[in-house]
């Protein structure tokens, strides 16, 4: 599998280290306590395109990725910035 | 079987190569594989069957042979499981038949082959299911040794194996018709071309059969065209190499023999294992032979007629009296053209009617059987009601072909069942950007094979936006094939399937009979397809019988999943470069040299080697050495090499503002010159890391991370910086490598800094000042690890061996010295100080006795999960101290605790030791300990079980602070 980091290019997946759910990019408000708890536990899991986040370490840029869970097919990589 | 004295286009008979087969010493010609020559030294029979032990023989001439696996003496070890086909004959090769005893021609188990009546389908499942425990004990052992597959070798040295990596705009795999032509079609318009081929020489089926090209023999057509991609320097020849796996994102895994073939390869790989990655791919894998199911169809001297052709013409071998069964088109014009080369064909018995104009006798029948004790002497046909038997020295068959769709199908693609040729063939897209030609698409004419590869590139090219004329392809041949399916010969006897796991038709209706009628289910009961060759050539009859015996179709009973690998890889190349020291990276401090020279055991610390410790003369053990190291510490002066803490350097105006969001308590009211403890939580409320922050100047901090989490610590701050404060003023980046860091500490700290810096400068506790060492620009930090008065100095990496070997001398002249890894962490526990042993990530702050340093008057990472009830409260487990209640009692680190008049049961279980050390300056076991409500316990006394090592011992609560609580000797 190879990833794009916006930085680097398409590279092999084993630079890049994986966090999670895209998700994470949007933090609650904090007395949102439902929020929260949607933030930090609760995933839609899809069947299709999903949005993660990806280090890519040796040069330390975050990537959105976006995917299918279904073909495999890597989409897309843009830096967190652009991924709000 | 013989050589023949003329031809054989693989072959350079001026070089003879002596070799050995159980034993035996035979010659063979440079360019024979391990197979053609036993063939031609007329060694038939060379080894027995899986589970029969039935005499067998060569069947293919490719990497799909199910019969002929050898052990071959490698490198000092004997190697199972080679295929003969596949094996290259070198001067000295030693091979030896496997699963027999004592000899192929006497083999003791052969009485398996009587009992056969009770080695049917699920034999294993039946007959050792009871007593239950006789099965690891007796039965498995018992049915590896009857019934394995040859032994591997036991050392764990291997030969030296390989890792790469390659890039290409087109693989194209198989060097077939097809795939040359879709090679030189995108090599010429300028496309970065890889081609594979498995086998030593490329040109695929072009070396075998004697089709015409351009009015010419094939065979120079492709090697004209093999001299053209040579002469490219966009595009790579990769013979020997398999391709045996699809995977995402167009990488390919590829095994090369690099140097099988060598008589002494010395440190020459053995074996490449290749990643390919390929914008497009094309795959001309050809297609494989299917074998017929008659009885006896697995005597010595039974081979492919495919197979027949590839020795005859590449290996100039004599098959002797020849009678062809085939059922389709191809059989019979390769017999007639194998008679016409000379071959002695006696006879072609198809089920068809097959016009009699032909140089050899023909019946329209079945073979209905088979003799000859170790190999063929006659075969027994079925034709118009009478049984004939024919002497032969050779049966060679062609039940039609199988395109070798397999790496179309790694991403879960099914292929559909095409009539015509009654096989499977791929559907279009199965693997992104892979298009499958010629005979691995069901088009078998040579005309077919080179337009359908001219295609397939110019699609290649236009997809990665290369222009092409299409090629004026060359003129051959554009026969239509024809076939009438046979699976099975309906008649007495047993007709195998799978060869190799010796499964025959009778096995597979006996499966659908008892229930086994899903093809998956069918292979896993009678083991149809699961050994080394996976069934190439057998699971097409395999599934076509269990169609008849359940009366559904073939493609509505449907295939097994192809799974990779396509040929068997070995683990040492799958494993190159990935064992022994170079299992993981390794990271050296500067003091490395000087602490290995000082006699130091080294012990890993994440990817990094630190010190345990430094023993002397009239140690009785380890801990000697770490009771004087933590004395010196405590009473004088010791020097450790703290360089592989994490260590970022986060600069801008914004950066004081950045360290107040991640870290929980603030740094922006930290002043030049000092030094803060901070923790930093995980968004989850739990603790990440703690260390230190020190501002250097206003927008300069650095500020360093426990060992273990530096990786983490840092990914962690790119991310909150990239995600939540983008357009803030701050940087950061990791400096840990370009500073060596030492500390000092005890006593005699300030004599031994004096005694260096010459000035030592008025340095409060938690103060840090730029110093100069010998001229160098250092940092000097007043922090403590140890509960004693101590510094930290820091110098560029490039000095660190310098300063560390100063410092232990300037030590040891004042009755200290260097100390390890075991005496930091008694000195750290007599502390209470925590590392990642507690900070085991599901600690809160509140656990460690930290909820003070939670800020309440700003946001921070990890706050608002931080105040969820159940993270806080006497339910959790909480940061204790342990003291052994006899202070000699050994306790240890992952035992757990119970009340004393409590069994060990994890009902009563109430929290568990992280760290232990025995404490020379108090004389005593400690631990550290996560207790239920624990920092309301102190002075209770709970039963300490380690039941993995049988530890016991009372211990008692108390402080986790156990040696100088008010933290004087720190910090006056
Ligand atoms: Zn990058």
């Amino acid at each position: 599998m190879r990833l794009p980091c916006p930085c680097c290019g398409w590279r092999d997946l084993r630079e890049f280290t994986y966090k999670g759910a895209a998700d994470a990019l949007h933090r609650p408000a904090p007395d949102d306590a439902s929020g929260w708890d949607d933030h930090l536990h609760n995933r839609t899991n899809p069947a299709g395109e999903t949005r993660d986040l990806w280090y890519h370490d040796p040069c330390g840029t975050w990537v959105c990725v976006t995917r299918d869970t279904v073909t495999h097919a890597v989409i897309s990589g843009v830096p967190l910035e652009g991924a709000r | 079987m013989k050589r023949r004295d003329t031809g054989g286009s693989a072959l350079n008979r001026a070089r003879k190569l002596g070799f050995s087969f159980d034993g035996r010493a035979l010659t063979g010609v440079e360019g024979d594989t391990l197979a053609s020559s036993l063939l031609a030294n007329g060694v038939r029979l060379c080894g027995r069957s899986f589970k029969y032990h039935r005499p067998r023989g060569v069947m293919t001439a490719g990497s799909e042979e199910p019969n002929a696996l050898m052990e071959v003496l490698r490198d000092g070890a004997w190697h199972p499981n080679i295929r003969a086909t596949m094996q290259e004959l070198h001067q000295g090769l030693n091979a030896r038949a496997q699963n027999c005893w004592p000899s192929v021609q006497c083999d003791v188990m052969a009485v398996n082959d009587l009992l056969s009546p009770f080695l049917g389908a699920g034999f294993y499942y039946k007959t050792f299911m009871w007593p239950r425990a006789f099965w690891e004990g007796l039965y498995e052992p018992l049915i590896r040794r009857a019934a394995g597959l040859g032994r591997l070798p036991q050392s764990h040295q291997g030969a030296p194996h390989e890792k790469a990596f390659a890039f290409c705009d087109l693989l194209v795999i198989g060097s077939g018709p097809a795939g040359l032509m879709a090679a030189l079609v995108a090599a010429k318009a300028g496309a970065d071309v890889i081609l594979c081929e498995e086998d030593r020489q490329m040109g695929g089926r072009i070396l075998s059969d004697m089709a015409q090209i351009d009015g010419g023999a094939g065979a120079d057509w492709a090697a004209g065209v093999l001299a053209e991609l040579e002469s490219l320097p966009n595009v790579r020849l990769m013979p020997r190499t398999s391709v045996f796996g699809a995977y995402d994102g167009g990488v390919y895994g590829a095994l090369e023999r690099v140097s099988l073939h060598m008589t002494a390869p010395g440190r020459t790989p053995r074996e490449c294992y290749w990643r390919i990655t390929a914008k497009r791919t094309i795959l001309a894998t050809g297609a494989l032979e299917r074998p017929i199911a008659h009885p006896d169809n697995d005597r010595p001297g039974t081979m492919l007629l495919g197979a027949i052709a590839s020795y005859w013409h590449r290996f100039a071998v004599d098959p002797g009296r020849v009678v062809v069964f085939g059922n389709n088109d191809h059989a019979l014009a390769k017999a007639r053209a194998l008679a016409a080369d000379g071959m002695d064909i006696r006879a072609y018995i198809d089920p068809r009617e097959v016009s009699a104009d032909t140089p050899f006798k023909t019946y329209q029948g079945e073979v209905i059987g088979t003799r000859g004790r170790h190999g063929l002497h006659s075969v027994t046909l079925r034709h118009q009601g009478r049984e004939i038997r024919l002497d032969a020295d050779t049966l060679a068959l062609s039940g039609g072909w199988n395109p070798s769709l397999h790496l179309a199908c790694h991403m879960n693609g099914r292929p559909v069942w095409d009539e015509g040729i009654a096989a499977f063939v791929p559907r279009d897209a199965m693997v992104p950007g892979l298009q499958v030609v010629g005979a691995a698409a069901g088009i078998f004419s040579t005309h077919g094979a080179l337009d359908s590869g001219a295609r397939a590139a110019m699609q290649a090219l236009d997809a990665l936006g290369m222009h092409a004329t299409p090629p004026d392809l060359p003129q051959s041949e554009d026969t239509p094939y024809a076939i009438t399916p046979l699976w099975q010969v309906q008649a007495r006897g047993r007709a195998w399937l799978d060869f190799a796991n010796d499964v025959t038709t009778k096995d597979v209706a006996q499966a659908a009979r008892e229930g086994f009628v899903s093809v998956e289910h069918m292979k896993r009961y009678t083991t149809q397809g699961m050994a080394p060759d996976q069934g190439k050539s057998s699971n097409m009859g395999a599934l076509a019988v269990l169609a008849d015996a359940t009366g559904g179709s073939i493609p509505g009973t449907g295939t097994t999943t192809f799974r990779p690998p396509f040929v068997p890889v070995s683990i040492a190349a799958l494993g190159a470069g990935g064992y022994g020291p170079s299992f993981a990276p390794q990271r050296f401090t500067t003091s490395d040299a000087q602490t290995r020279k000082m006699g130091a055991p080294m012990i890993e610390a994440g990817l990094w080697y630190r010190p345990s410790h430094f023993p002397r003369a009239g140690d009785r053990d380890w801990r000697c050495a770490c009771n004087r190291e933590t004395l010196h510490v405590r009473h004088a002066v010791g020097v450790c090499d703290v360089s592989t803490l994490g260590k970022i350097d986060v600069q801008g105006p914004d950066a004081a503002r950045f360290l107040d969001f991640v870290y929980t308590n603030t740094m922006s009211s930290l002043k030049p010159g000092r030094v803060r403890y901070g923790l930093m939580l995980r968004e989850d409320g739990h603790v990440m890391d703690d260390g230190t922050c020190a501002r250097l100047s206003g927008q300069h901090f650095l500020i360093t991370t426990t060992t273990a989490a530096a990786g983490e610590v840092m990914r962690h701050l790119d991310f909150v910086q990239q995600a939540y404060c983008a357009d803030w003023a701050v940087r950061l980046i990791s400096v840990t490598e370009a500073w060596a860091q030492c500390t000092i500490a005890g006593p005699l700290a300030d004599e031994l800094l004096g005694h260096l810096l010459g000035d030592l400068p008025d340095l409060p506790f938690m103060g840090c000042a730029p110093v100069t060492v010998g001229g160098v620009d250092a940092r000097l930090f007043r922090i403590s690890f140890s509960g004693e008065r101590g510094y930290e100095l820091a110098v560029p990496a490039r000095y660190g061996a310098d300063l560390y070997r100063h410092l232990v001398a300037l030590a040891e002249g004042l009755g200290g010295g260097a100390y390890g890894m075991e005496a930091l962490n008694v000195l750290r526990i007599e502390k209470g100080f925590v590392t990642h042993a507690e900070i085991d990530g599901r600690v809160t702050a509140f656990d460690l006795g930290l909820q003070g340093m939670l800020s309440q008057k700003k946001d921070f990472i990890g706050r608002a999960a931080s105040q969820r009830p159940r993270l806080t409260g006497p339910t959790r487990l909480q940061l204790v101290g342990l003291r052994a209640v006899d202070p000699q009692s050994e306790i240890t680190a992952g035992a757990h605790l119970y009340p004393g008049d409590k069994p060990a049961k994890a009902a009563y279980g109430q929290g568990h030791v992280t760290s232990v050390c025995y404490s020379p300056t108090l004389d005593s076991w400690l631990g550290l300990a996560l207790v239920e409500n624990g920092r309301a316990r102190h002075g209770e006394t709970l039963r300490l079980d380690d039941g993995l090592r049988g530890i016991r011992a009372d211990v008692e609560i108390c402080n986790p602070v156990f040696f100088d609580p008010e933290g004087g000797r720190m910090r006056d």
